[in-house]
């Protein structure tokens, strides 16, 4: 599904990935994990199309198309999502509406017709149920007002909307109570199937034991510097990054 | 009648006019109208049309509207057929009392007033004045500057019609009053009609205003509207304009506002090929609540000028200033927010925002605030910004599948709610929604089921 190769990505002029290899299947979850300014953001962002970064070298596919050929609408078309680590206010436009146009822009994309408003609303309701949001956000504009917590169950609830099958979920449990963890979580779970795949970028294991990722990497100085199974978020939360560091530094 | 003032000295073409066609001015009008046209035509001739020296219209040339031949129109103009048939607002479940001026006068000559029977008069000031002198001579002229503001001293002694309200103590006018601002000829036109608006002790209003153009020829507008607010009133204005990109439209609002009373005047600026307002609020009395919004997308070569002066004569006063404007291609904009807080305006708060978008590069604004504080205890703030979309919130949307024209829409559009969202007539509010969204996708704006297609 996503195929990544020696990928180089640098901001004014500062390299920040430098040569990351990945491979994605559907069906898996992968978790990222790494100490902070390791580039775990950046790798999110350039695979959402934030045109912030500067790839400089490496590529990726994506679904078999080259990723860098596609604008960010076309990958979310295309199945990726971004949740946010640091999702945006924008106030005047309203939840229903923004869903709206990007429900049916992916529609448009698969040749379908725009959904008609009561199925749209009936969508909605059962989604609503996957993150236990409250029809008060959904009523309000997107993500204004909305505590930490509140921005992160939307995110999930988009991704719910949007039915991805590729999530890169981006320090979504950061700034989250143990309840929303597991609501969070528990969204996750719920839309999780054989076809659709989860990246989980993550500072801390807690996430992990909620969910459960079939490989952990490690991110650090913008490079993977181990992969393993769940057991190297264990082994991490026990020992720290440290030990890693002097590791990839011999 | 067709009068063509020469271009070539456009301060004495007018005070030739007006000698010229004095009687026809004065007809049918009361001395307390006609009396104040010498002293305001002696003023108008210091003062001369405004420039770009001036620091007032710094950033707006007026030479080129001036500058063109223009009908006048000393009497009402007769057209062979019935507006009705080719305009017809149609804001949706709009329940409001429609008053059509055409070209500066009052449209329907059969029945120039109408007078509720709590007392609310409301129609032609033209047929006010004859019937109700008592209530215009206390009002009319009071407030609005004709001795130093040479537009306003031009309309104060050309105008002779316009539109009237007045809302007697403790009255309530259920349903708003709309008044319809329509210019159509087969030749260019100049109007400076007069409106004059009255809200008595404790009553309550809201008014709306439309500017359209019907046919495409240049049309030039000198209004001056003046607005009393008495103790503990409510007056409520929301004004919609929308003319081709040959109108020029110049407005001048005065408004007085006494003891707790409470004044709103939105500007939602669709469309005008230069337009320039101008709002002057006094707040007379101590606890008044005052606000001045406007909301101006532009494109092409438009031109948009607000310029609000508000100023806090006594304490314990709230006014608030919201202005967003969207200009696109090579528009240009200017918005001039002046607040004065006199010594004795102790425990004013004053607050003024002005933001703009600029969608290119060729797009201007200037943004000037003006704070003038003499009392030491008070809350005032200012903020101007002129930038572009967001790029964060841009690439959220797109990051959704929104693709990065309608992600654009979607911003601008998110940007003017905060303003059309001060509306309090709601089915207005949802048509001006929809037609501010219309507009920014480029699509025509107009408001109407217009046969004209001026555009």
């Amino acid at each position: 599904m996503l195929t990544i190769k020696n990928l180089h990505a640098a901001i004014e002029g500062n390299e920040i990935l430098k040569g990351i290899d990945l491979e994605v299947k559907k069906g898996e979850i992968h978790a990222i994990m790494g100490p902070n300014g390791s580039g775990k953001s950046t790798l999110a962002s350039v695979l959402a199309g934030r045109e912030l970064f500067d790839v400089t070298e490496g590529e990726i596919t994506y679904n078999g198309k080259n990723l860098f050929d596609m604008a960010p609408e076309e990958r979310a078309r295309e199945g990726m999502f971004l949740g946010f680590q640091y999702p945006i206010e924008i106030p005047g436009v309203s939840m229903m509406n923004f869903l709206k146009t990007a429900v049916n822009e992916h529609r448009k994309y698969r040749g379908q017709e725009p959904m008609k408003s009561s199925d749209f609303l009936k969508l909605m309701r059962e989604k609503k149920k996957i993150v236990e949001i409250d029809s008060n956000l959904t009523n309000r504009s997107v993500n204004e007002g909305f505590s930490g917590g509140e921005k992160k169950r939307n995110e999930i609830f988009q991704m719910a909307m949007l039915e991805p099958n590729l999530s890169i979920l981006d320090e979504t449990d950061s700034g989250l109570d143990i309840d929303a963890l597991r609501i969070v979580a528990n969204g996750v779970n719920k839309l999780k199937s054989k076809d659709n795949a989860t990246i989980v970028i993550t500072h801390y294991q807690r996430l992990l034991n909620y969910i459960i990722p079939d490989y952990v990497h490690v991110l650090y100085g913008g490079k993977i510097v181990k992969s393993g199974s769940k057991e190297l978020a264990l082994e991490l939360e026990e020992k720290g990054y440290d030990w890693l560091k002097k590791e990839s530094a011999v | 009648m067709s009068v063509e003032a020469k271009p070539t000295n456009i301060k004495n073409s007018f005070i030739d006019l007006f000698n010229q066609h004095k009687d026809e001015l004065e007809k049918g009008l009361p001395d307390f109208i006609n009396n104040k046209r010498p002293e305001a035509l002696e003023a108008f001739k210091k003062l001369g049309i405004p420039t770009k020296k001036q620091e007032k219209y710094k950033y707006t040339d007026l030479s080129p509207a001036f500058e063109k031949n223009y009908r006048q129109y000393f009497k009402p103009k007769t057209i062979d057929f019935d507006i009705n048939e080719i305009f017809r607002c149609d804001v949706p479940s709009l329940e409001s009392k429609v008053i059509l001026l055409l070209n500066g006068w009052y449209y329907d000559r059969e029945q120039a007033l109408y007078e509720s029977k709590e007392g609310i008069i409301y129609g032609s000031l033209y047929e006010a004045a004859n019937k109700y002198p008592e209530i215009v001579r206390k009002y009319y002229g009071q407030i609005a500057n004709a001795r130093e503001d040479s537009l306003t001293a031009l309309n104060t002694a050309f105008a002779q019609d316009g539109f009237f309200l007045y809302i007697p103590e403790n009255a309530v006018l259920e349903e708003p009053v709309q008044l319809i601002n329509l210019l159509l000829d087969e030749e260019p036109g100049m109007t400076q009609h007069r409106n004059l608006i009255i809200a008595e002790e404790n009553s309550d209003a809201k008014m709306i205003i439309c500017d359209h153009t019907l046919s495409k020829q240049h049309f030039l507008t000198n209004s001056v509207t003046e607005v009393h607010v008495d103790k503990n009133a409510t007056m409520d204005i929301v004004r919609v304009q929308n003319e081709h990109n040959g109108a020029t439209q110049l407005s001048g609002l005065y408004a007085k506002q006494e003891k707790r009373s409470n004044f709103s005047v939105n500007t939602i600026s669709l469309h005008g090929g230069v337009i320039r307002n101008d709002y002057n609020i006094l707040l007379n009395g101590e606890g008044c609540d005052s606000n001045a919004m406007g909301l101006y997308l532009t494109d092409r070569g438009q031109h948009i000028d607000s310029y609000v002066h508000i100023d806090h004569k006594e304490p314990h006063s709230i006014s608030n200033q919201l202005f967003k404007g969207v200009l696109d291609d090579f528009a240009t904009g200017a918005f001039n927010g002046r607040i004065l807080v006199r010594q004795d305006a102790q425990k004013t708060e004053a607050y003024q925002s002005n933001n703009n978008i600029l969608l290119t590069d060729d797009a201007t604004m200037n943004a000037k605030p003006q704070l003038e504080i003499y009392a030491d205890d008070v809350k005032c703030s200012h903020g101007a910004t002129v930038g572009q979309l967001d790029e964060e919130g841009l690439f959220y949307l797109r990051s959704r599948g929104i693709n990065y024209k309608e992600a654009q829409l979607l911003l601008m559009y998110a940007f003017a709610h905060e303003v059309i969202d001060k509306i309090k007539v709601k089915p207005l509010k949802d048509r001006i929604h929809g037609l501010v969204e219309k507009r920014l996708r480029g699509e025509l704006s107009r408001c109407n089921y217009c046969e004209m297609k001026c555009g």
